[in-house]
This record gives structure tokens, sequence and C-alpha cells, in this order.
């Protein structure tokens, strides 16, 4: 008897989860139903639905600032996952919802949005008011968020990515690692940093496309491959791809850490904070984790240096969440002005004086580099970033022209589940249970398939 | 509807005799009938309306990111399904993972079951301690195990095969199947323990004392009366357990991400729809989902009211 009544207990709090999901899920299609409406006393009232990331709840609490100098404007936050937003907005365009009058979208998918119709051009907002000086956005950033020579969104913080190495490490082994190191250097260096405590280099290997693949792509690029060609025509059996996966498996292999199909940005950041990682390529932002000495064992013991490279000069990735006006709203004024403060330079100052300067928003504009205070709280990674941020180029990453623009991705729908399915066959490669002919020769069957969608 | 109400089988559930059994006042019954109508309507449009969009969604050619691209695609999307060849090994797969979970966690069970229907001191809180894992939620299970456990330079694991001399393994690289097997054997052991644990306490002291008389042994005794008075049992464990475990997607999406054979059907289905986009496809996968779920069900079903049924005759 006892016994049934304790499975019982366990089937309520579930029924009772099930139940609050149900509301949730309700909820969330319901909020934002207030917006865009504009209250009796004129006041309008904004929704800006984002993805909950550190950066976006900072916005959130220094928006009042915002709504002190726009007594007539309010702006309400949605935070949303990623996959959430994607299709709450798709909702909302596709039925004309107009609930949503500001949302943030990732550099990947903004042409691909703009392309559908879904976002306003603020070409002509931006560049018609001097003060908010738009062409102090990196060039790179803008570039990747131009369709058409109209710009369809704002950076509100963007990142490339570079090596990071354990100055301490290089040291014990008399090793120096120069300013522009080539990937056979990296290799080299790592293969002889590693031991049973240490690992070389840490790689990304979690299947994804924004995962494994987000570095693998870069490598791939500087090795002189890319996965399609200026037609579509899918390239990923050429020899320079599999040269470069097969280069890049090999190092995780020799040098890299234990068990890579578990391995992404966190796993690696965690290996490398705590000292057992000599080496990591991966996104900028992740310098200001380093160098937080409450999380970090190697805060100030890093180097920073470009991302490898071998045929190309620079082969850092490019990534940025962006602040964009849906085509439905109603209050496309309002949300404009927002999104200009937002993304001014007004804003970085704020938030360099309420909440700290390593909490500026990083790699959207130039001047923020030129801060003294910001300088000083970043000062080991924030000249390499910039430098970075300034000489990456979205439209030819890699040595052929590509008919995309974008680094780490290509900039169409199918490239999500590209990315996603040849990444999980890696996996295989990884632990030895396939060979890599047979994995990309499946992969530019898909990519074929997909690169035939666009012509 | 009718079959229900007038079948043997209500009988049988042990009605108690009240007038409602007897079909003498056709007009009473007709009002009843009438009053089951409004629960009835609303369970059909909670449940069958969703499965008649998914095949309304199931024939449309549909990727979210081309909204203008839409349209009827008649059975293309079963032709992928069929022709795609994941559909079929994430059936083996989720076979496999099911099968050898709710094995290996009866057998677990079974034996933490016996060992915690002896009486010792603490018996009640290692009770207590033994079910824990079935009531974490399985996120935070798999993060757990994850992070803390199967981490292949700091886990617990790994130090553990290290004091016995055997190399670290790279878990979710090189054993992905093992991995999700063991997360999964770890959080149903539980629950099989808790039914037989029942079974055990259920089972009358009377015939154990009566073959102790005869002479039978400790093993004798739970091989030949224990075990078969447990059939029933290990029967209902084993088929809610598969029941549950069918669904599993967290450990998969946490730690594994579908490879090295571990792309059990929901999480297929799950990147079809949110990583491939393409809706027609995922609701294409649903609905044959459903479908096998069905005709193993209807078989699981009938087992499952036999024991009942056979349990009821029993007393």
């Amino acid at each position: 008897m006892m016994l049934t009544t304790k499975v019982r207990r366990k089937a309520v709090p579930a029924g009772f989860a099930a139940g609050a999901l149900a509301l949730a899920l309700t909820g969330c299609a319901g909020a934002g139903g207030g917006g865009g409406g504009t209250e009796e006393g004129g006041t309008v009232e904004l929704t800006l639905a984002t993805v909950n990331n550190p950066q976006m709840k900072d916005m959130e609490e220094l928006k009042s600032a915002f709504e002190e100098d726009h007594p007539d404007i309010k702006v309400n936050f949605i935070q949303m996952e990623e996959n959430d937003l994607r299709d709450a907005v798709t909702k909302d365009v596709a039925t004309n919802g107009g609930q949503y009058d500001i949302v943030t979208v990732g550099s990947y998918e903004v042409p691909i949005w703009a392309e559908n119709g879904w976002l306003a051009d603020l070409t002509q907002d931006l560049e018609s008011d001097a003060e908010y000086d738009v062409d102090d956005l990196f060039e790179p950033v803008r570039d990747a968020l131009t369709l058409d020579d109209s710009l369809y969104a704002v950076p509100f913080y963007g990142e490339s990515s570079m090596l990071m190495y354990n100055k301490e490490l290089f040291d014990e082994a008399g090793l120096t690692m120069p300013d522009r190191p080539t990937w056979q250097q990296v290799a080299d260096y790592a293969r002889q940093l590693d031991s049973d405590t240490v690992d070389g280099i840490c790689l990304r290997g979690k299947p994804g496309w924004g995962e494994v693949f987000a570095p693998l792509t870069t490598v791939v690029q500087t090795f002189g491959g890319t996965w399609f060609d200026e037609s579509w025509d899918a390239q990923v059996d050429s020899p320079e791809f599999t040269e470069a996966v097969q280069f890049y498996v090999d190092l995780v292999k020799d040098a890299g850490e234990a068990d890579p199909v578990s391995t992404g940005f966190t796993e690696c950041l965690n290996n490398v904070s705590q000292g057992r990682s000599a080496m990591w390529v991966d996104a900028t932002v992740a310098a200001g984790l380093l160098e937080d000495p409450e999380s970090s064992d190697v805060a100030g013991k890093m180097g920073y240096a470009h991302a490898p490279v071998v045929e190309t000069e620079e082969s850092g990735w490019l990534w940025s969440w962006n602040l964009a006006v849906p085509e439905t709203t109603q209050n496309r004024e309002a949300a404009v002005e927002f999104v200009k403060w937002a993304t001014s330079k007004e804003y970085h100052e704020l938030v360099g004086n309420e909440l700290g300067w390593s909490r500026v928003p990083p790699g959207a504009r130039n001047s923020t580099y030129e801060i003294g205070e910001y300088q000083e709280a970043a000062a080991a990674f924030a000249p390499i970033t910039r430098d970075i941020m300034l000489a990456v180029n979205p439209e030819q990453p890699g040595v052929a022209p590509q008919p995309w623009t974008g680094i780490q991705y290509v900039t169409i729908p199918e490239f999500q589940d590209l990315g996603n399915q040849v990444s999980q066959d890696l996996a295989d490669v990884f632990a030895g249970r396939s060979e890599l002919g047979p994995v990309l020769e499946r992969a530019q069957r898909l990519a074929q398939e997909a690169g035939d969608a666009q012509k | 509807m009718t079959t229900l109400t007038s079948t043997p089988t209500t009988r049988r559930l042990g009605r108690p005799a009240a007038p409602a059994a007897k079909p003498a006042r056709p007009r009473g019954l007709a009002v009843s009938r009438a009053l089951l109508w409004p629960a009835l309507a609303t369970s059909i449009v909670l449940t069958q309306i969703p499965f008649v969009v998914t095949i309304y969604y199931s024939l449309q050619n549909w990727n979210l990111l081309r909204p203008g691209d839409r349209d009827f695609a008649g059975l293309d999307n079963y032709a992928t399904v069929l022709r795609d060849g994941s559909f079929l090994s994430s059936l083996g797969s989720t076979v496999l993972i099911t099968g050898s979970s709710v094995l290996l966690s009866t057998l677990l069970g079974l034996l933490f079951a016996v060992l915690l229907d002896r009486s010792f001191t603490g018996q009640g809180a290692a009770r207590t301690l033994m079910i824990t894992p079935f009531l974490v939620m399985p996120a935070a299970a798999a993060l757990v195990w994850k992070w803390s456990i199967l981490e292949s330079t700091t886990g617990m694991a790994n130090w553990a095969l290290g004091l016995v001399g055997i190399p670290p393994v790279a878990w979710n690289t090189d054993v992905p199947i093992v991995t999700i097997i063991l997360v999964l054997t770890w959080q149903y052991t539980p629950f099989a323990m808790l039914i037989l644990l029942a079974g055990l306490q259920a089972q009358t002291k009377d015939v154990l004392e009566a073959a102790a008389v005869d002479g039978a042994g400790a093993v004798r005794t739970f091989l030949a009366i224990t075990l078969p008075h447990l059939r029933q049992y290990v029967e209902i464990s084993v088929l809610l357990a598969s029941i549950m475990l069918l669904q599993v997607f967290d450990p998969v999406a946490i730690m594994t991400r579908g490879t090295g054979g571990t792309k059990t059907l929901s999480y297929l289905l799950y990147e079809r729809a949110f990583v491939g986009l393409q809706v027609g496809e995922a609701a294409a996968y649903g609905v044959m989902t459903v479908l096998i779920t069905i005709v193993v069900a209807t078989v699981a079903l009938r087992t499952l009211f036999k024991v009942f049924s056979k349990e009821g005759l029993g007393r």
C-alpha cells in the first residue's frame, strides 16, 4: 500500500510539470499580444523578443535610461530560446501579426530573413543620423548583415575567433607562439605539449553546425576548401576539404581532448581555464571569461594570437547577435529609435559606467576599442580582437569566391541540417567507427541536394 | 460506448451492483450516455485534431525558413522517410536502447528489491535513497552524468577504472550507446525495484514457511516459489518502463547528440523539426511513429490486460 502512494506521489508532480509547461507555452504564445498597441496617453509600447544571453539581460536592466529619455516609449522584453524565437517571429510575420517590434537575430539568419521579406530595411534610418555613425560599426559585421546593399540589422555584439594559449606551459616547454601562426606550427606545438595531464589543444568536436563546424569550416577555408563553389556545386569531397578535416581529426586524436563528441565551447572553456589545455581556437569572447580571476585559474597567464592559417591571410570566423525590426511592426519609428539607442556609442558608455567596463558589448563598434577604461579592462585581448574583427572577410573567407556572405556557415536555410548531419557522421570518425572517405562521400551527396535548392 | 457499458468487462471490474448496472430503464441509460458526450467530445478535440493537423502537415512541403515555398507535397515526405534509412536505423536504436535499459533495470531492480525486502536497521532510509535516481529530472540526471561521472579526465567513472588499472574511456565518443544505457538503467532501476518490492511484500509468508518446513533451501525457494509469484509484477514493470523509455530524449540531446547509434525516434523527430526545420518531413516521421506505436501498444496493452485479469482471477 505504502508503495502505491509513493508511485502516485511521483506521478502528481509530473502532471503538475506538464500542466505548468502547457501554461508556459500558451503564456509564451499569448505574451506580447499587447505590443504594437498605442495607449491612450500616446505612449508607444514596444515588444522586444530576444534570445536569453547575458548581454541581452544587461540591455533589459538598462532600458529605463532609454525610457527616461523617451517618456512616450515603453519597452517590454520577452526572453526566449533561439528556436522559440525563430518560431514566434515566423508565425508573427506569416500571419501579419505585428506582435514584435524588435527581435534579436543571429548573423546566419539575417540575410535569410531579409530575403524572405521579414525584416525592415534600416539603411536610410541609420545613415541619415550622423551622430549614430553607422560607419563606426565593424565593416565585416555590416557586410554580413547586408543584402543587396541594404542593411537589415545592427550588431549588438560580435565576435571572431582566435588562438588562445597558455603562456606558462609554452614557457616551460621553451616554445614561443608567433603572432600569426600557421596550422602546421600549431599542430607541432600541440603534439609537443601534449602529456598525460595536459592536452596540447582543445578543439570543438561536439556535433552541430554551430559547434564543431564553426571552427572546422574556418579550417577548411584556410586549407583552400569550401562547402560550395560559385555555381552552388558541392565541394565537400574535394581534396582540400578532405585534407582539412583529416588534419583536424588527426590533431584532436593525437593531441586534443579525450572525449571530442562531448566537447563544445563550454567544455573547452572549462579545460583551458583549469590549465588542462595548452591551446584553444575559439570565439574571441572566450578571452573575457579566461581573464576573469573569479572563474579562471589562468587569468593573466594567457596569450592571444590570430587564428592559425594555411593558405589565407586570416582565418577568424564572424558572428554577431543583432537587433532587427520586423516588417510587420506597427511602431517602426519608435522601434528604430530603440535599436539605435541600444547599439549606440552612448549605450556602450552607459554599460561601462553602470555595470562595469568588462561588460560592454564587444565586437560591434570600432570606437568601443578607443575608450580608455575599456582598453584597460580588456588590455590582454582588446587590441587583437579589434584587429581580427577588421581583417576578416565574410564575402570571401576562403581561397576561391563563394556565392554567399558568411564565414563559418553557409547562409542558406538548408545549412543547419546539412552541417548537423555531417557533424554527426564525423563523430564516428573521431571514435574510429568509420573512415573519413565514406563520411565525406555522403556529405557531398547531402550538400549537393542543398546546393541544388539554391540554383 | 455501448460495448463499454454493457459488456461483462465492467462487471468483472467489480462495480457494485447498483441499479445502473441493470439495463432495465433505457431512458436512464440515454441520460447517462448524454452526460458522457461533453467529456468524449473534449477528448476527441484534444487528441484527434492535433493528429489530423499533423497528417495535414505531413502532406506539405514546408521548411520554416522558406515560407514562400510551402505547397502540397502529396506523399513525398513519406517517400523521403522510407528512402532515407534514418527512420529504420532510429527504430533499431530505440529498440536496442529501450530493450537493454529495461532488461538491466529489471534485473538490478530484482536484486535490490530482494535485498530491501529483508528487515534491517535503516531499511526506510535505504529504500528512500534507492528510489532517488527515479525522482531526479531526466535532464538534470544527464548533466550530472556528463559532467561529474563520465567526464573523461575528471569524472568519477574513469577515476574508479584507473584504480583497477583500466585506461580512461572517452564515454560519449567511443561508447555512446553504453553511455545512454548506463544513465537510463541508473534512472529506471528504482522504478523496477519499487514494483518488484511491492510484489515481494505481497507474498504470503505461509508459503515460504511451508517450503522451509519441506526442506527447500533459499535458492530453491526463490526460484520455484518467489520468482513465479513475481512474474506478473515483472511484466507490469517491463511494460511501463518500456512505455516511458521509448520516449527517451534528454540524455541523447545532452550527452551524445544522436551520434554512434543513439539517435532515438524522439531525437530524430526533434532534429527534423528544429534543426532541419522541415515541418512536413518531421510530421511524416511523427505519423509513422504513431502507426508503429499503435501496433506495438495494441499488443502490449493486450498483455497488460491479461496480466490484470490473471491477477483478478487469482484472488
